[in-house]
């Protein structure tokens, strides 16, 4: 499965419990309610494990969580960065 | 403290059954265990079943005056009826009972709706006029005791509880889906309104009158903050000093009673202070009651024994286990009569057994304190998002907000997105709802489990709008925390706090509470005191501390706030508690027709994994279950429910033209 498509399946079924019909890859998580301060520690915890990341508090900001699509972009540039490394 | 419920016929004369009236005040025998009382003309039935507690023998109700041209059935205390009695015989009233109700009757007899000014007290009361044939019903300022009412066919049907409504079958029982919506915003009903089509409440500080047909309910008192040139122009210590004679004057007439009165403890400010004042003033040999948790998260024992360690008070406690609070939600809920959000009033339901299984009828509480001397984070937070709201790009005032919550903000990683979260709505300091609103949208989130149907109703109806339409005209003109302090205690405390974790709870086990932080002359002194010494900094209930920083530990002055809570997924799910698979199965969310089934089976799955929920899954599985659960016992099978009619010890007849006094038992 695509990034997008994990992500969104994680989305809908933890914070929307399976009713995803609103839910788009550029929906904005926080302007649309679907994520709160608690839901937030959630989405980072499970990126990290399913896509075996290190989230840095730095990059904790709306910027690269506010949206499937950021998120996505996000986990690419953090797989390119250890794709490089190694 | 009692139950009072009754049927008047609007417009000409059909006389009420002692069956029917026996039905309804056997709704609320739980209410007043120790007597049952009836009175009945032509035009109306008014009954009262009885928790005595102030002339216990001469007490019995209905009670009337000289001429027994006026009848009261009376549910709650007047605390300085003692003094206003004194003016009454000077005038020369005569009494037969040394009872506060008969004080109430023949006060309302000579000032009628004004002598709502001069009780200190809590009280819901009915006085049925035989000559103006006019029936007045009024309930205390903040609505520490509850009264419903309904019209149906020409007859107005009134109760303590809606129960003792829903006794009469003819009544209609639905569930009313704006108050469903206003529940699941502001975690209760606005006031007038109840879960149930057609059935209002009388709100808090109001009365009503019903004659010739026309009804007319008015507002005789509410919350009100003085304008920047009204404020008191004490400093702190003066106005601690003030707050602490008011307190402990308030204590004092509600220490009055013919039975023992003990007092809550929870470890906390409130309760702490108030049981000091008792013990220190009033009684050396005081009984307290305290619960204990299972989980530490939510336990304060340590606290409270260091209380009983200082004042050396006799402690009773009760442990409320997760399985215990789960087990009883239904039973709970039959009392509370509205969907819940929180689990909180369980383990309060669990305190009053114990306390009315050790003989006691009455005791004191800390409820009101975090109102009245502004104890909340909410009010902290509002205080904090105001500061920040004037310079939002900076990078230094919302990190005060760390301070405010250290155990969210401990881990790095929530920082940026709680910032963001609190961020929510800051560009608009002006919007009258500023303080409520990120709570508010955060619990709207459950309508999203609505189905459609139900859906189509969030559409037409704006529950923001209709609060909006009852804010008082001063609203606008106060600041910041005034706006908060006023929501939240003429939604939460007035519907949620006094009721469901309060009056209901304690009712349930014939326990009368009574709160001194709740006397409207604190309220008033508190309500003149500017924001800062509320609130000094973000130092909460700055003034109250004031005033018992000499009597109470600095552990327990200085502690942080520990809000009260009870565990709600650990006692819901993994415990093996049947009727929760029962009610949230698709075929009973099919029956009631609110809830997507796929989406709650979901929201279920979720929160039986450990560590993989959050507040929010919490409160919905809290609000759907409470619904389902009300939609079984009050809507579908009511009469399984039903319980023995009351069995009148004294019934006043005057159906017919002679009076006609029947007394059992006696």
């Amino acid at each position: 499965m695509e990034i997008n498509e994990k992500l969104k399946s994680f989305v809908a079924d933890n914070f929307l419990f399976g009713q995803a019909d609103s839910l788009n890859y550029d929906t904005d998580f926080f302007e649309k309610g679907i994520i709160d301060s608690t839901g937030i520690v959630e989405l980072v915890s499970y990126v990290e494990e399913t896509f075996n990341i290190t989230v840095l508090d730095d990059e904790l900001v709306p910027e690269n969580f506010s949206s499937i699509n950021k998120v996505s972009e996000f986990i690419g540039r953090k797989q390119n960065e250890i794709a490089k490394a190694s | 403290m009692c139950g009072i419920t009754g049927i008047l016929n609007i417009s000409g004369s059909q006389s009420v059954s002692t069956k029917k009236l026996g039905l309804m005040a056997g709704q609320l025998s739980h209410r007043g265990p120790n007597q049952a009382g009836a009175y009945m003309d032509d035009r109306i039935g008014i009954a009262q079943t009885r928790l005595s507690i102030i002339d216990l023998k001469g007490g019995t109700q209905p009670i009337h005056n000289e001429d027994k041209t006026l009848w009261i059935v009376f549910n709650g205390e007047i605390y300085n009826y003692i003094e206003l009695k004194k003016d009454l015989l000077k005038k020369g009233h005569r009494f037969y009972t040394n009872s506060d109700t008969e004080v109430l009757l023949h006060l309302y007899q000579d000032e009628r709706e004004k002598c709502l000014h001069k009780l200190n007290g809590q009280f819901a009361f009915a006085v049925w006029d035989t000559e103006s044939k006019e029936l007045f019903i009024a309930r205390d300022r903040v609505g520490k005791k509850p009264l419903y009412y309904t019209i149906e066919s020409g007859r107005f049907y009134f109760g303590s509880e809606i129960k003792s409504i829903f006794a009469c079958s003819e009544i209609s029982r639905e569930i009313d889906l704006d108050s469903l919506n206003q529940i699941f915003t502001f975690w209760t009903t606005l006031p007038a309104k109840t879960f149930y089509k057609n059935i209002s409440e009388l709100p808090a500080g109001s009365y009503l009158k019903i004659k010739d047909g026309g009804l007319q309910v008015k507002q005789y008192w509410d919350f009100n903050f003085a304008l920047k040139d009204e404020l008191v122009n004490f400093t702190s210590g003066e106005i601690a000093e003030q707050a602490r004679e008011l307190l402990l004057d308030s204590v004092g007439l509600r220490l009055r009673a013919d039975v023992p009165v003990g007092s809550y403890l929870s470890g906390g400010l409130d309760s702490s202070g108030i049981t000091s004042l008792i013990k220190n003033n009033f009684n050396n040999k005081l009984n307290t009651f305290g619960i204990r948790f299972e989980e530490a998260a939510f336990d304060e024992g340590e606290f409270q024994n260091e209380m009983v360690k200082k004042l050396n008070v006799k402690h009773n406690i009760v442990l409320a286990n997760n399985k215990a609070i789960g087990e009883l939600l239904p039973d709970v809920l039959w009392y509370c009569e509205i969907p819940l959000l929180r689990l909180s009033p369980v383990p309060l339901f669990i305190l009053s057994e114990l306390v009315h299984n050790s003989d006691f009828r009455v005791v004191l509480t800390g409820e009101g304190a975090d109102e009245v001397f502004g104890g909340y984070n909410i009010f902290r937070e509002t205080l904090v998002r105001a500061f920040w709201s004037k310079y939002p790009d900076s990078k230094i005032r919302p990190l005060l907000l760390e301070r405010l919550y250290p155990y969210i903000f401990k881990d790095a990683k929530s920082k940026a997105s709680l910032k963001s979260f609190f961020k929510m709505g800051i560009e608009d300091p002006g919007n009258p709802f500023f303080s409520h609103m990120i709570r508010w949208q955060n619990t709207s989130k459950i309508k999203r489990f609505f189905i459609d149907a139900a859906k189509e109703n969030l559409a037409v109806y704006n529950p923001l709008e209709h609060l909006a339409a009852l804010l008082p005209e001063n609203f606008h003109r106060w600041d910041a925390l005034a706006k908060a302090q006023y929501l939240e205690m003429k939604i939460f405390l007035s519907n949620y706090l006094l009721s469901s974790q309060g009056d209901r709870v304690s009712m349930a086990h014939s326990l009368e509470i009574r709160m001194p932080y709740l006397d409207y002359r604190v309220i008033e002194l508190m309500s003149k005191v500017p924001s800062y010494l509320k609130i000094r900094g973000l130092d909460e209930k700055f003034i109250l501390k004031k005033v018992f920083k000499d009597v109470l530990p600095d552990t327990i002055v200085k502690r942080p706030k520990h809000p009260y809570r009870a565990p709600i997924k650990n006692s819901l799910l993994n415990n093996n508690i049947e009727y929760v698979d029962y009610y949230l199965s698709e075929s009973y969310l099919n029956k009631t027709r609110l809830f997507n089934p796929s989406m709650v089976a979901k929201l279920k799955e979720k929160l039986s994994i450990a560590g993989n929920s959050g507040e929010f899954d919490n409160m919905a599985l809290v609000g759907i279950l409470s619904t389902q659960i009300i939609y079984d016992r009050f809507i579908e099978n009511f009469e399984l429910k039903a319980v023995k009619p009351a069995d009148f010890t004294i019934v006043f007849d005057n159906r017919l033209v002679e009076s006609n006094l029947i007394i059992k038992n006696e």
